[in-house]
């Protein structure tokens, strides 16, 4: 059954090509923002970017080995590499090295390795694994049962490092069941309620009703397929909201904005249940009591946080949403990381020019934070060509994934495709303040050896099965 | 096979939506909102004030009186601070634990700058500390100049430098806070060349505050110059000779050369020693001074309101001459006083009648209220207020009644009464001469300064031009001085006119038996002069006297004041005798050094 072929010519160059861009591209960065007079070299080894290129060396050769290996041996060694990875996860929490109160780090020989890193990878093959397998069906209580295990267990071990931002990383697997066959509303379901406890936690309360409530009144038209519904209830809204405004300025009387939108949507709410129950619009009672779930969500996230928790447990919270970070004040880091690449402009100060990430203002600046880097030396063309270069790769390795003929190297290519679009995703939100920061690294940028080799292995892992495709019959 | 092929779209499409947010949002970041730019620059530069030495001032024969001193000021840098041994910097410094920790507080709370702990740490406390700063990560040493002073003289005259106050920062932008000013004095009034310009390094810090080097290669660094030297017309070996005769006395004295008008002695007295008002004590030294009964911050020479009394004479003199109302041959008689419808004036016991010579000589009461009856009553003008506005232009025009101009910040005017000023005590015409007839001898409502009557005494010495008296002589690096000190002014009255009046005040030292101050005559130098006791409210007279010598080709014209020293001639006229001859002989002949130490053992400073 199977063919002879030159693998030389079915790697999918252009893949390695974006993957050698970014990695280029990263290393120059990392230079940049470590640079210093003093040692002027870029291959000094006492540097990060010596000892960055010294990790690029090393990942290619693995992506050699990778192609010595015979092709199979991901598919039938999946759950033993699961296991090590797991052992490994377990060594860490007993022998790991402690930095900035987690233990992440083993020290191997000298080097210092994060196994949270490689464990995406074994991840990825076992989810691929399983879900390749003859008659499993993703639907069933027991398959969803096993795939929680295959994910819940390493997340519950990255979390007692604790490192939660890795652990976070995990979540994007819904991907990959997602292609598989989870329903849609899960997966929009579980965004939507990411995003209000996000929204909720940073934003205002009036804020987040008011898209609550945005989203509802929307919501009763499109369902219904009568816009009419929505501006109705939106003009009763407005008006119900701006009579109450006025008469607070005439009879001073003291409420907040957000009690006079409360009561605005309560009445709409009533003139929505009475209108419902004359047209017969069975939906609305449930978009009603959708909506009524939310706000509760919101303001249970809001109680529980400010009543429940203690102060300094706020204070952890708020630090790992990015609110809080250092002595310096809340928001020091993100604010920084925004001065950094904001001062770089529309075309960049110039490579080895940055001011704001050289000086040591963006903390991480070479890690987490190599995207000021980015921004401040090379401006928007720049940043645009990074999210451009990782857009493409991610829709290259989709249309990749989309050609295999073997399920598990389909399903494996999307768990690299999660995996890296929540990195990537993340990454660069956080530095502009769209996310929390949380402090995960951008894939083949970030500076770290663990990182640099763990993202490579993972993504050429794919390029090899990619290659192999036409063994297998259609 | 496989149903949900369908969704690989929705996942592009969601690449492509994050991807579109992403860029949106950076688009907006780093190319619509500016405000990031702003934090940036600001972020990572730090400006470094370079502070100017201040220019050094010397004297007329280019002795060095004020220059720089080294001064340390302590400072943190906040965000350097590491954990350090308290105990051990509070015993260096010198003080308790708690004034070390505020001073760690004061500095956190606005973020990332660095700010002055200690002030001007003193050069021993400084040697201590610079070995083992080492010990103490976030404090560093900024130094700065203080003014420090080779002689313990001409307080008043240099004046003194202190910090700048939001007032002067709201006038004048070149200043900042902290930045010294000049006050008053020399260091005042000639500020913008003494001061120097500070200069700048812009340099790039980490977000410690660690030094990275300097801002864009140092494109904006710019130099401190360095203040100019400034020479000044005192003679400090006469300044310091008038302090210490004068160090017993409250009052002043002022001596003018009449050539140039320049001051080569000004004392006001009692002094204060200048480098009290230096460093870190001196807001304690200076409220100390300002609480003095004593006064030793007023400046007399320059803000003391003195009546002439006697030594307005010759002015007088020589509008009556000028006015063709007296000549040199006029007699009037005294009887121990001036008589007239119900005015009198006492006089002392001397010959009469008396000739003009003699009415200087002896200083006769009776003469001068005879001719100021004469100048007022003079047919020539339709009214006495049209005399009397003229005999006042006369005064006016020897510097009296208005500021001399010269290069002091608190001068003040004196005051020679308007005619206004008669006619709204005794209404319009509801005066004559014999009202203001106590004007004849220096009395009644004129006032002048110290400064003001050197200026007059070298006026007569010039026989009849002054130059604005002044304390430059010469600024580095400027050819002229201002035009206003090099401008005669002159006075409208003859010089043949002074001729007899110069004569009258060499026979007032040198004349025969009645001459009033025969303690000022000097063997070897034509000295002229004219005594005077001047009546004030607080008590018992001034003693006053004006001189300049040597007769011919003037060197020196002096004005001493002596307060509640009665007599003229008991204590200005020896004290202003002995200045002359110390500035134009180097020493006090053998045959006056008794006069000298009667001078030095004498004490008025409580006299009242």
């Amino acid at each position: 059954m199977t063919r002879t072929i030159n693998i030389l010519e079915e790697i999918d160059w252009l893949s390695v090509g974006l993957y050698l861009a970014l990695v280029f591209f990263g290393w120059m960065n990392i230079f940049a923002s470590s640079y210093n007079e003093r040692y002027r070299s870029i291959f000094d080894l006492h540097q990060n970017y010596g000892d960055q290129f010294l990790w690029i060396m090393i990942s290619f050769l693995a992506v050699f080995l990778l192609f010595l290996i015979d092709h199979r041996f991901f598919y039938f060694f999946t759950y033993p590499i699961y296991a090590f990875a797991v052992v490994l996860l377990l060594a860490v929490l007993v022998f790991g090295v402690e930095v900035h109160n987690s233990r992440s780090w083993l020290n191997i020989f000298g080097f210092r390795l994060q196994p949270s890193e490689f464990v995406k990878i074994a991840v990825a093959l076992a989810i691929a694994h399983y879900l390749s397998g003859f008659d499993v069906k993703l639907m069933t209580w027991k398959s969803l049962a096993i795939l929680a295990g295959i994910i819940g267990f390493p997340v519950i071990l990255i979390s007692l490092q604790p490192d939660f931002g890795t652990a976070m990383v995990f979540t994007c697997f819904i991907l990959v069941l997602y292609r598989e066959g989870l329903p849609g509303w899960i997966m929009g379901f579980s965004i939507f309620i990411a995003v209000l406890f996000l929204m909720t936690l940073l934003l205002s309360k009036v804020a987040v009703i008011i898209v609550l409530l945005s989203l509802a009144v929307l919501f009763i038209g499109l369902v219904n397929q009568k816009l009419s519904y929505s501006l109705f209830s939106a003009l009763v809204m407005g008006g119900v909201f701006g009579l109450l405004k006025i008469l607070s300025l005439v009879v001073p009387f003291k409420t907040g904005n957000y009690l006079l939108l409360l009561i605005a949507a309560g009445i709409t709410a009533i003139v929505l249940v009475v209108m419902a129950q004359r047209k017969k619009i069975a939906n609305a009672f449930f978009i009603l009591l959708l909506l009524i779930a939310f706000i509760g969500f919101t303001f249970s996230v809001n109680y529980v946080f400010t009543r429940a928790l203690k102060p300094h447990q706020q204070t952890r919270v708020n630090i790992l949403l990015g609110k809080e970070t250092d002595t310096r004040g809340v928001g020091y880091n993100l604010n920084q990381s925004k001065i950094a690449i904001g001062a770089g402009g529309f075309a960049g100060k110039g490579y080895l020019r940055g001011t704001q990430t050289k000086l040591d203002y963006v903390p991480e600046q070479s890690t987490d934070f190599i995207f000021c880097t980015v921004g401040e030396e090379w401006g928007f063309l720049g940043t645009m060509a990074v999210i451009l270069l990782f857009a493409g790769l991610l829709i290259r390795l989709l249309y990749l994934a989309e050609r295999q003929r073997s399920v598990f190297a389909r399903l494996y290519g999307y768990g690299v495709v999660s995996i890296l679009f929540f990195h990537v995703a993340i990454n660069i939100a956080m530095t502009i303040g769209l996310f929390p920061v949380i402090g995960i690294p951008l894939p083949f940028f970030s500076y770290g050896g663990s990182s640099m080799l763990a993202f490579t292995l993972l993504l050429f892992i794919f390029i090899r099965l990619d290659a192999v495709r036409k063994i297998y019959l259609k | 096979m496989d149903l949900f092929a369908e969704r690989k779209k929705v996942i592009v499409i969601m690449v492509l939506v994050v991807a579109f947010f992403l860029i949106v949002r950076l688009f907006y970041i780093q190319v619509i909102d500016n405000s990031y730019k702003l934090s940036a620059e600001n972020n990572s530069k730090r400006i470094e004030t370079i502070y100017a030495a201040r220019g050094l001032i010397y004297d007329r024969n280019k002795q060095l009186l004020v220059y720089n001193q080294p001064a340390y000021d302590l400072m943190i840098a906040p965000f350097e601070l590491k954990s350090f041994d308290s105990t051990a910097l509070c015993e260096l410094l010198d003080i308790d634990i708690k004034r070390l920790r505020s001073g760690i507080a004061r500095v956190k709370i606005p973020k990332y700058r660095r700010e002055p702990f200690i002030k001007q740490l003193s050069s021993e406390t400084y040697a201590k500390l610079q070995e083992k700063l080492y010990k103490f990560p976030g404090f560093y040493v900024r130094s700065r100049t203080l003014r420090r002073y080779s002689r313990e003289m001409a307080a008043h005259l240099m004046g003194y430098v202190g910090e700048v106050d939001e007032k002067i920062i709201a006038m004048n932008p070149y200043y900042v806070m902290g930045d010294y000013i000049g006050i008053s004095g020399i260091e005042g009034y000639y500020e913008p060349f003494l001061r120097g310009e500070k200069g700048q390094k812009v340099l790039l810090v980490d977000v410690h505050g660690k030094v990275k080097g300097p801002y864009q290669g140092g494109r904006f660094d710019e130099d401190a110059r360095v203040g100019k030297n400034f020479v000044c017309t005192i003679d400090s070996r006469l300044q310091g000779y008038g302090e210490l005769l004068m160090k017993n006395y409250k009052g002043s004295i002022v001596a003018i050369e009449p050539s140039t008008g320049e001051i080569l002695t000004l004392v006001s007295s009692p002094a204060y020693d200048p480098s009290l008002l230096v460093g870190r004590q001196r807001s304690v030294n200076y409220r100390k001074l300002e609480t003095d009964t004593l006064e030793p911050l007023f400046n007399r020479a320059l803000m003391a309101n003195y009546p002439p009394g006697s030594t307005f004479k010759p002015v007088n003199a020589l509008i009556g001459l000028q006015e063709n109302v007296i000549n040199i041959n006029t007699t009037f008689s005294c009887n121990l006083g001036f008589y007239a419808k119900g005015v009198s004036v006492g006089c002392h016991e001397h010959s009469s009648p008396l000739k003009l010579l003699q009415g200087i000589q002896n200083s006769c009461n009776s003469y001068y209220c005879n001719t100021l009856r004469r100048i007022l009553e003079d047919p020539k003008y339709p009214s006495t207020t049209d005399a009397y506005n003229n005999w006042r232009n006369y005064v006016i025009s020897f510097g009296f009644g208005t500021k001399l101009n010269s290069d002091f910040t608190n001068e003040i005017r004196g005051f020679v009464p308007p005619s206004s000023y008669y006619d709204r005590y005794y209404g319009e015409h509801g005066w004559s001469s014999l009202t203001v007839i106590s004007l004849a001898i220096g009395q009644g409502e004129l006032l002048m300064t110290p400064l003001q009557m050197a200026n007059m005494t070298a006026c007569i010495a010039n026989r009849g031009k002054y130059f604005i008296p002044h304390i430059v002589r010469q600024i580095e690096g400027i050819d002229t001085l201002d035009r206003r000190f090099t401008t005669p002014h002159t006075v409208n009255i003859d010089t043949a006119n002074f001729s007899i009046v110069v004569e009258g005040m060499y026979l007032a030292v040198n004349g025969g038996p009645g001459r009033t101050a025969g303690i000022a005559q000097l063997s070897n130098i034509a000295v002229c002069g004219k005594t005077g006791t001047a009546q004030n409210p607080q008590g018992t007279a001034h003693s006053v006297f004006i001189a300049f010598a040597p007769k011919d080709n003037p060197e020196i014209a002096i004005s001493v004041y002596v307060e509640h020293g009665e007599w003229g001639a008991s204590y200005a006229a020896p004290i202003a005798s002995l200045m002359i001859e110390k500035y134009l002989t180097d020493s006090i002949s053998p045959g006056r050094k008794w006069l000298e130490t009667r001078m030095l053992s004498g004490n008025l400073l409580y006299a009242k």
